[in-house]
């Protein structure tokens, strides 16, 4: 029964192997020079010049809705639209920030993840994350349309152009894709260079997680001097009320955290972001994978062990295996 | 003289003619998918990018294909030779399977015409489970090919290839039993990635791979006891069942591990909670957990296990379990966020049915022409 312990083992041996490899490697950590934006759900008024700005400067054309051409309505990402600001509602809705009776805006754009679920599963490396700014950036040139990068993103960002025979991925790429290359010129992306109040804000990752954090232990009802543009160098202050935050960055820690991050008053649950763990779910597959398919050494041994058994079990038929 | 005869008979028999129909009707929709896109047919949107296609024609349909893995295990691992006039159908409809998955994949492919590009070493991702799919399927698609060509041979006479052929062939039939369970296991990584949109019922993290190769090999022997059922129904042979009753201890042993891993990850996950709170997700998970459980209780019995009502019973249930689970992890329970749903628009199933039918009427034109089934004395 000498097969039967050899495969045995081979089975029971992968099992245990991919069973334990849950920590095989760790979330990646962010680049040092991670270029990334701040969204402060508390400063956005609403105005959507971000949206039309954005499909502006990535000549993204506009959406139909109800028969009607508009560039800054759109209900949500898709081949034709990278940014888009959604509203939340409660009760009477007159409240700004308020979780009972209120309403706030929330973005909707690319997070440009620390460690990116689309990059992970892209078979053709078609989604790469740019290992000096960080930015998640796409190239159809290897793009098989697979779509599996709208499954593994956590926040469904990259959208297909279904209604095109000839269609390619869309998603934010920070402005900084060939052919517009803001941040490489040294600028700031459409956004941040379009609000008019700061909610979105342009700069290092690390610059924003700061403010971030800073904001969020502010005094409720306190004046703050919100800057507006590039955090590294603002085009202008005002000052605001400071609104009653909610302790938590998002992005931070999330799936490995965000270049993209975003602070509200109200609970990111209720702002439609999903329920994410710190440990990224792309860091626990590709354990799995390299713990099955490293140098496909497992295969390997296996795939001798079958060619022996199975040569074995062949040879008495006169004719070979298949007769 | 072979062992193996093609059935004869004429081949526009009503049943064909009803698939061809139901074919053709797909290939209309399949022509509009090619002039004007996949938003033209497909309800697919920004949170569920794999409808139907994938998960049935590629996903459900390669595991409705594992009939030759399954096989190939047993007569050539376990040395169990008394199966081996199983082993050719079971190739044809594995081949039929893997080919028509195939298609699927490139029909659901946004950019098909660069398809290429997933062979093109320079583009590999190699943490992409997707990568390992993609060209898994692709090599075991040829294997099958190798493996079906014996009957091909025998058929146009080529004996002196055919035995040239013979030599070589354990080694196309150790890939053979390889190359599936690495993208049948692998089919149930893709879960993994896709993190808390997969329902936590289903989300099993690094237990995927194991379920699904499980559930790949419970559907794998299913479908040759069902196919040998109908074969012999329709062709009024002598019945199988003996040889079907001994696959069917297997299956037992499948089932019981499936399910006690299944139950173990539900306490050991912390999830038993979510069983009971008689949502759809609940509900959805006990019926397909009965349908693994019914056909466990059927076949522990030594008397349905030689009775061929019974056994066809329990593979039909199986079958049935298996693409349960797989469309709900994938879709019936898969939750992108708010503000999207999916349901299958009118032509993605006409599509399905097409490609199904189409399997169909190809398997049915195989054994009549080639010498695929087993030939088996009769009684006059």
């Amino acid at each position: 029964m000498k097969r039967r312990e050899f495969l045995t083992t081979a089975i029971g041996g992968a099992t245990a192997a991919v069973c334990s490899s849950a920590e095989a490697r760790p979330n990646l950590e962010p680049t040092p020079e991670a270029v990334g934006m701040l969204f402060d759900s508390t400063l956005c008024i609403g105005c959507k010049a971000c949206v039309a700005k954005c499909k502006e400067v990535n000549d993204m054309p506009p959406i139909t809705d109800a028969e009607q051409q508009s560039w800054d309505s759109a209900r949500d990402l898709s081949g034709d639209t990278l940014n888009v600001i959604k509203v939340y509602k409660n009760g009477t809705a007159e409240l700004k920030d308020s979780e009972t009776d209120g309403y706030c805006f929330e973005k909707r754009s690319c997070m440009h993840c620390v460690d990116p679920g689309c990059v992970s599963v892209c078979p053709t490396t078609a989604m790469r994350h740019d290992p000096v700014t960080g930015i998640v950036t796409y190239h159809s040139d290897a793009c098989i349309g697979c779509r599996n990068c709208t499954m593994g993103c956590p926040y469904n960002v990259p959208q297909f152009e279904y209604d095109e025979l000839f269609g390619q991925i869309q998603k934010c790429q920070m402005c900084n894709q060939a052919g517009v290359e803001r941040i490489d010129n040294g600028q700031m992306t459409g956004c941040a260079e379009a609000c008019p109040t700061g909610a979105t804000l342009f700069g290092s990752r690390k610059l924003l997680l700061e403010e971030a954090k800073r904001r969020v232990v502010l005094k409720p009802g306190e004046i703050y001097n919100y800057p507006r543009g590039d955090i590294a160098s603002p085009d202008s202050y005002h000052e605001k009320q400071i609104p009653n935050y909610k302790q938590h960055v998002w992005g931070e820690k999330e799936a490995g955290g965000t270049n993209v991050m975003h602070i509200s008053a109200v609970s990111f649950d209720k702002l439609g972001m999903p329920p994410l763990e710190e440990r990224s779910a792309s860091s626990i597959a590709e354990g799995v994978q390299h713990t099955l398919y490293n140098f496909l050494a497992l295969p390997a041994v296996v795939l001798a062990g079958l060619t022996y058994v199975v040569r074995r079990n062949t040879k008495n038929d006169s004719d070979g295996g298949e007769s | 003289m072979s062992e193996y005869r093609a059935l004869g008979g004429r081949i526009f028999t009503r049943p064909f003619i009803f698939f061809m129909v139901v074919f053709l009707i797909s290939v209309y929709f399949m022509v509009i998918r090619f002039t004007e896109g996949m938003g033209a047919v497909s309800n697919l949107n920004g949170g569920f990018a794999w409808g139907i296609w994938v998960v049935y024609d590629v996903v459900i349909g390669t595991a409705f294909a594992c009939g030759g893995y399954a096989l190939a295990f047993t007569v050539y691992v376990f040395n169990k030779g008394e199966y081996h006039p199983l082993v050719r159908p079971a190739i044809v409809t594995s081949l039929l399977g893997y080919a028509l998955g195939g298609f699927g994949a490139f029909f659901d492919m946004g950019r098909f015409w660069q398809f290429y590009e997933i062979f093109l070493p320079w583009n590999w991702n190699f943490n992409s489970v997707m990568l390992e799919v993609g060209l898994c399927v692709a090599i075991y698609i040829l294997v099958l090919l190798v493996e079906f060509a014996p009957t091909f041979l025998e058929k146009i006479g080529a004996h002196t290839l055919g035995a040239m052929l013979n030599k070589v062939l354990f080694l196309f039939i150790a890939l053979g039993i390889l190359l599936p369970t690495m993208h049948q296991s692998s089919l149930g990584s893709l879960l993994i990635a896709m993190g808390h949109k997969v329902h936590p019922l289903w989300q099993t993290w690094q237990f995927q791979p194991l379920l699904a190769l499980l559930t790949a090999l419970t559907m794998g022997f299913s479908i040759v006891i069902f196919e040998s059922s109908f074969t012999v129904l329709s062709t009024k042979g002598p019945s199988e069942t003996p040889m079907l009753s001994g696959l069917s201890k297997a299956i037992v042993g499948l089932l019981v591990v499936f399910l006690a891993v299944r139950l173990i990850l539900l306490v050991v996950q912390g999830n038993l909670g979510k069983l009971f709170a008689f949502d759809m997700a609940s509900l959805l998970f006990l019926i397909e957990t009965g349908l693994f459980i019914v056909p466990l209780m059927v076949l522990l019995s030594p008397t349905n296990r030689n009775d061929g009502g019974k056994l066809l019973i329990a593979a039909v249930c199986m079958l049935a379990a298996g693409s349960l689970y797989r469309f709900n992890a994938f879709l019936f329970t898969f939750n992108p966020g708010p503000g999207y749903s999916y349901f299958p628009s009118v032509p993605e199933i006409m599509v399905t049915l097409g490609v199904i039918s189409f399997e169909i009427m190809a398997f049915m034109v195989l054994v009549k022409t080639l010498p695929v089934l087993h030939r088996q004395e009769r009684v006059s």
